[in-house]
This record gives C-alpha cells, structure tokens and sequence, in this order.
C-alpha cells in the first residue's frame, strides 16, 4: 500500500499537463475557468483537438479507438483536465450511446456509427426521461410501432441535454405494451433528429439558461436497422449505459478547482473589515467541505486500486454520486454565500464572454446565483439520490 | 499508488479479526473491563506473542518495522472486537515517545521490556483546565542538582494506575501555551511525591488523575533535550490520534452491521423494518459514513510520513470527520434498534460509549476542524 504515484503515472501526468498548456484554446479555457456560457463550437473545437490527440474516448476499447489508460490514468487525465479548465466532453456520444453501440450493436452500427462519435462529426442527446417517467424510468410510454422495414415512433422525451445541437437521439420506447413487467417490454433505438416528426421545444431553467429541452415524436418513421440489440431487451442495455453515465460522476477534480476558487472570493471579499477568508465561521466552512472533497477522493482512489487489482467495479459508483453531487451543491451554496449582495444583479450578458460593459459589483459575482440554481439539477440528473440510495440499499445491503 | 493491502497486510487483519474471534467475545471484554487495571495479563502476553505491541516500532528499535498502516488494519480490528487493553497509552504513547525523544539507552531499557509485555506505560500530558491545546502545559520540571523536580497535575491520563512507568510532560521554561519549553521525563509510578487517583471511564477503560508534588528525578529520566519535547508529542500524538480513528472505523463498521442485522431481522407491522425506506436511506447514510471515515483514515495514516503540514491537515481531517461522522452513525445505530439500543445489555451501547468518547481523544471534532483550516 502507498499514496505515491509510480513514475509512468507521473509520466503520464505530465504529459498531460504538457499537451493541456499547449494544447487547450485560451478563449475556451477563460471561459470555463469564469464559468460562462460556452458555445457548441467550444465544445466541439475540443473534442476536435483531443480526437486528433487520440484521447478523446478514455472508456472505449483500444480497439474502437480508445486510449488504453489504466483506471488510474483515466482519474489523472480528468484531474488534470478540470485543474487546466478544460470544458468536458459531451458524455452523450462518446461516454453513453458508444458503449452500447460497441458492445451491443451490430457491425453496421458500428462502422457507421463509432467512427462519426469519435471525431465529433455527430452529436448525439439521451432520449431516456418522460413527463410520466422520472425516477420511475421504466414507466415510459413513447410507443414505437413495428410497420413493415420501419418503427413508427410516438411520444416525447424530456430533460434532453442539448438536443438543440444533436444530430442523433438514443431513445427508450416500449415495442411491447402487453409484457409482463414494464421493463420487458422496452427497446434502444438510434433516431436521426432530422426525421419528419421530431420537434425540440426549449426548456429554460431557474438560471435562465437552455441547456434541457422536450422532444416531441410525431409518426417519427425509423428504420428497423436502428434497432440495437433485440427488441424488447432495451432496459438490459439502458441498464448498462446507466453504468457508464455514472463513472467519473464524483468529479473529483472539478470540485477540487472550483474550492480553490471559492477560497479567492473569499480572500478578496471583506466582512468586518478584514477578509472573509479569515472570519472563523467562512473558515469551518471551507474546512468541513474540504474534508468531505478529501473524504471522496479517497474513497474514489480506494475503489480505482480495487479495480485495477481486478475487481470488478461495484456499487461505490452510486455512493460517489451521492456524495459527490452534494459536494458539488455545497460549493456553489458556499459561493453565493461568499459573494454576498451582489449575488443579486441578474445581467445575462454578463454571463456570456465577450461582454464589454463594467460588471456590476465584483467580476466574480455574476455566476454565483446562477451556478447555484443550475446546480441544483445535480442531484436530481442521472438517477436522483434518492434513486442511488434506493440501489445501495437493495443491492449492496440487500434491505 | 495502491490502496490496496498487501498480502502480509490481509494476512495481519486476519489474524487479528481471528483473535477477536476466538479469543475476546463481548462477555470477555466485559469481564475484563470489569477487572482491576481493566486488562487481561493473559490476554497482553498474547499480544506480545503474536507481535503486535512490536508493529509501531522499527526494527532498530526491536520492533516490527513500524508500519503505519500496520498499526490501522490492527486499530481497526481493535475497534471491531471493542478492545480495551491499553495499546494505545502504553504503546502508542508511551511507548512511541520513547522511541521518538529517548537516547539509545533508553530505548534499550524501556522497549525491549515494553514489546516483550513486561512493563506498562502511561502518557501524562493533558492537565485540568487546557482542554485540548497540546502546548497547555503547566506542570513545572525545575532543574536541581543531579536532575529534575516536577509539580504540577495531569488530567484523565488513561492506564496511569497499572502503568510501571508514566512518560510526564512538563514545563522547563516559558509560559502555558508555549510550544518552547516543554520537556518529557521518565517517571516510574512508585516514584515519591507521585499520586494517582484511580478510575474507570464511561468507555470501560482506566484512568486517573495524576498529582506530581515535588517528584525528584534524575539526569536519566529526561527524554531528548530539555524544552523542546513539543514536535516530538505533537508526532507522535497525531500518529496515536490516527489510529484512534481506524479504532472508530472499526467501531462504526460493526454498529453499522448490528443495525443492519437488526433492521433486516426485527419485525413491525408485519414485515422487517428494513423494508421501510425511510430507514433503507438511513442505512445507506451509516454506509457512507463508515466508507468515507475508512477512506480518510486511509489518508491521514499514508501522510503520516509526510511533513509536518502534510500531516497535521491530514490526521485533523480525519479526526474532525470522525468526531461528527461518528457521533450521527452512533446516536443513527441506537435509534434505530429502538429501546434495546439503551440497553446495558447488548453490546451496541458499549460501541456506542466508546465511539462517543473517542471524540476527546486530543482534540474533538470542532478543535481538528479549526486545526486543518489553520494549516492550508
């Protein structure tokens, strides 16, 4: 047992640091590390320049052009990344639709398919949440109806993540009402977002931002080839796809970022005449939420050498999902606390880069009250808590 | 980097898990809570034959090669098994400030005896009125012609009556508070002019109150230099401090089974409680709990070997965790096994006392959380 990193760790670390100084646009990188709005074209300029690196798909297999890294390396580049202020990458392609194409689909999806993910030619968004199917996933009612070489699709999608930009849409709709169980009947399809019939309404949060939207399916016709897997095995796959969505959910580094600057509001706003930073409650504050961040690390760090000894990822996925969204919720509500009564000033323009006009109050303040509000979502998205506490308990308690 | 133990490291947890297994059931533990020094000299000697009063300690010392994470996976077990012998006043302590301040001779006099199960220690340091600041010291050392007078009290100084030798704290210059000025001294229990007033804990250990009134010393009993004991007590109590905590790591992990056991078995309207979600959550929680204390304890023993802020930041968070950490899971586990959880009877309580009582253990959780923002 021993905390240090080997050398090809710190090798590798270090050419990850390397290739992120020279490598990540500076514009871009200002703009995460501000916290303002990016733009498609950001997100898609960087999946571009890691592609070219060959790093842009860390989970795949060598062999559908993944990295290769080990568990560990994955973690580094991640930390690395988030403490560089590099955007992520949109998990929908590479992180959730691929695995399953990969490891479900057949040859056809996969030479189509894979390669479009991987260069960043398609953007794709997850077609999993309804009005009537939350939590309860397996509720979902948008109908597909076998016609002939076609699957007629009916319903609507909802909480989709940049469907305003995607190409593609991997939905879960029910080919069978009649089965025994909700999810016996469900299947995974691919649909084209320029199919006749599809139609994206925007869905504004309590930040004011549009980063979820309704998709409506209108006799959307879908060719049986984009069926993957079987018909009605579609939960199986969602299941699986679920597992990926997950990993890396702690975002370990991203937080570690955003605590350091949490401590430089702090420092520079004043109370009582002196720095926030040095009023002894702020400062509990900031100790017990480090600790926790300290706390996840290494229960992430612990389940990485686990795996790498060749244990078989468990369920500590949902505990750092758990733990980590609510770290992450607590960094934005200590920040707002920090920023104090500019928090108000509500000026949308100042959220996006480029905006030339003085800020109201500090320059930081501007994001505080809206990072907090949009970051509410965290742990509700992707299995709400309640959800993840709900597994663990069946599954690793067995209550 | 590897989290993992090695295979002499699973080897060692197994043992000892064996050990408590076998040998040191709860009524065991009971009976020998109940006995005079609230330790079994069998039960010590045995110590000594497996090893483990020589993990802490290199083997230029006679030790085992004092392995950190050796001294975690047997606190964790300790914990586990709710252990009272003294290990960690008498070795972790006593025994580690000896190693740490002494000269060779020294070293060679008290730990062969000590690793072998032949003598007790006892740290005497904190004093009525100093709370947890580690520098309050105000015990007087004067020097006097051939050595040392000491006079001063000492606070809830655990295993101090079956203690042969109690290591003293005490002030050689500078004021109360001063980290300069503190030295350590060597002092045999039957020395004249030395007092204790014996007790047990609420936690089913020993301690007492130790009186030093004009206690006459030798050259020989000062441990290190005169007046600069204060980083050598503050390593090594911080070392201690992390492995009370991997003890409440065990603690916490076996309430959280009992519960769990509990939940699952106890039925209520018909059905086993564990089938009500309000309290799957709350198990849940206890889980997390447990699995981030394991984690930081994990932490705060690898950067034992780090510098002095490295592990101060390190062993304060872990403490300040589990002092909060552990007082929700242990007041979780007693509510949860409704009125049989304020029982004498069933073990859970005595975990629970324990647990409770280790947040005193050099710091509560509002003194480590204030020390690791102090130290960024």
């Amino acid at each position: 047992m021993n905390i240090e990193l080997n050398s090809a760790d710190r090798a590798f670390r270090d050419e990850v640091r390397a290739f992120l100084a020279g490598s990540l646009p500076p514009d871009i990188q200002r703009r995460v590390e501000h916290g303002l709005e990016l733009r498609r074209d950001d997100y898609a300029s960087w999946h571009r320049i890691l592609y070219d690196k060959g790093w842009v798909a860390p989970s795949w297999p060598v062999a559908h052009g993944g990295t290769g890294w080990t568990p560990m390396q994955r973690y580094l580049f991640d930390e690395e990344a988030a403490a560089a202020s590099a955007p992520r990458i949109m998990p929908f392609g590479v992180n959730m639709v691929g695995p399953v194409i990969f490891t479900f689909g057949d040859a056809a999806q996969k030479a189509h398919y894979l390669p479009r993910i991987l260069s960043g030619e398609d953007w794709w968004c997850q077609g999993y949440s309804e009005p009537g199917a939350g939590s309860d996933l397996a509720n979902l009612r948008t109908r597909a109806v076998r016609d002939g070489d076609v699957y007629v699709v009916n319903g609507q999608k909802t909480w989709t993540t940049s469907a305003q930009w995607a190409d593609h849409i991997f939905c879960l709709v029910r080919t069978d009402p009649s089965a025994a169980r909700p999810q016996q009947g469900i299947s995974f399809l691919l649909i084209d977002m320029r199919s006749p019939g599809i139609s994206v309404q925007p869905i504004i949060t309590i930040d004011g931002s549009h980063e979820v939207n309704d998709v409506f399916f209108e006799d959307v016709r879908v060719p049986v080839e984009n069926l993957v897997g079987e018909e009605n095995r579609g939960w199986t796959y969602a299941k699986f796809l679920l597992s990926f969505e997950r990993a890396g959910i702690a975002d370990v580094g991203r937080s570690k970022k955003q605590v350091a600057n949490l401590k430089r509001i702090a420092a520079a706003e004043q109370s009582n005449g002196r720095p926030l930073s040095e009023d002894d409650r702020f400062q509990e504050k900031i100790a017990a939420l480090e600790i926790d961040l300290l706390a996840l690390e290494f229960t992430e760090l612990r389940a990485l050498s686990r795996h790498s000894a060749g244990e078989e990822p468990g369920t500590e996925a949902n505990i750092l999902k758990i733990r980590g969204t609510e770290i992450q919720q607590r960094i934005t509500e200590l920040t707002l606390e920090a920023v104090g009564t500019y928090a108000n000033p509500y000026v949308p323009e100042a959220l996006r880069d480029g905006w030339n006009e003085e800020p109201i109050g500090p320059e930081y303040a501007a994001v505080a009250a809206p990072r907090y509000f949009n970051w509410r979502k965290a742990s509700i998205y992707g299995g709400s808590n309640e959800i993840q506490k709900g597994i663990v308990a069946k599954l690793v308690l067995e209550l | 980097m590897d989290l993992t133990y090695s295979e002499d490291q699973t080897l060692l947890s197994e043992s000892i898990a064996r050990f408590i297994q076998d040998d040191y059931d709860f009524e065991t533990r009971r009976r020998i809570a109940a006995s005079e020094h609230g330790l079994d000299p069998a039960t010590w000697a045995q110590f000594s034959d497996l090893g483990w009063l020589g993990i802490p300690f290199s083997e230029a010392e006679g030790g085992l090669g004092a392995d950190p994470v050796a001294v975690m996976i047997l606190m964790e077990q300790f914990g586990r098994g709710l252990v009272v012998e003294p290990y960690v006043p008498c070795v972790l302590l006593g025994g580690r400030l000896i190693a740490a301040a002494g000269n060779a001779v020294q070293r060679d006099h008290y730990l062969g005896d000590l690793i072998a199960g032949r003598v007790q220690l006892a740290f005497a340091h904190g004093e009525p009125g100093g709370r947890y600041a580690l520098a309050h010291v105000a015990t007087r050392a004067e020097a006097c012609s051939g050595g040392f007078t000491l006079s001063g009290q000492k606070a809830v100084v655990h295993n101090a009556a079956a203690a042969d030798f109690l290591v003293v704290s005490a002030r050689s210059s500078g004021e109360p508070g001063a980290c300069e000025g503190i030295s350590l001294f060597v002092v045999p229990r039957s020395a004249t002019g030395l007092s204790i007033r014996s007790y047990g804990t609420v936690d089913g250990l020993r301690a007492g109150e130790v009186a030093l009134d004009g206690v006459e010393l030798g050259e020989e009993a000062l441990l290190g230099e005169t007046g600069e004991a204060f980083p050598v007590i503050e390593a090594v109590t911080d070392a201690a401090v992390a492995a009370v905590c991997s003890e409440a790591v065990g603690i916490m992990d076996r309430m959280r089974e009992m519960t769990l056991d509990y939940l699952k078995n106890r039925q209520q309207f018909g059905r086993p409680l564990g089938s009500f979600q309000v309290l799957q959550h709350r198990a849940v929680d206890m889980l997390i709990a447990c699995e981030e204390a394991r984690s930081l304890a994990l932490m705060a023993t690898l950067n034992l070997g780090g510098s002095a802020a490295e592990r101060r930041r390190a062993v304060s968070a872990v403490k300040a965790h589990v002092g909060n950490a552990g007082r929700k899971l242990g007041q979780e586990a007693v509510q949860l096994h409704g009125g049989m959880g304020v029982t004498d009877e069933l073990a859970l309580g005595h975990y629970f006392k324990r647990l409770t009582m280790i947040d005193t253990f050099f710091g509560d959780a509002a003194h480590h959380l204030d020390r690791f923002a102090r130290n960024p």
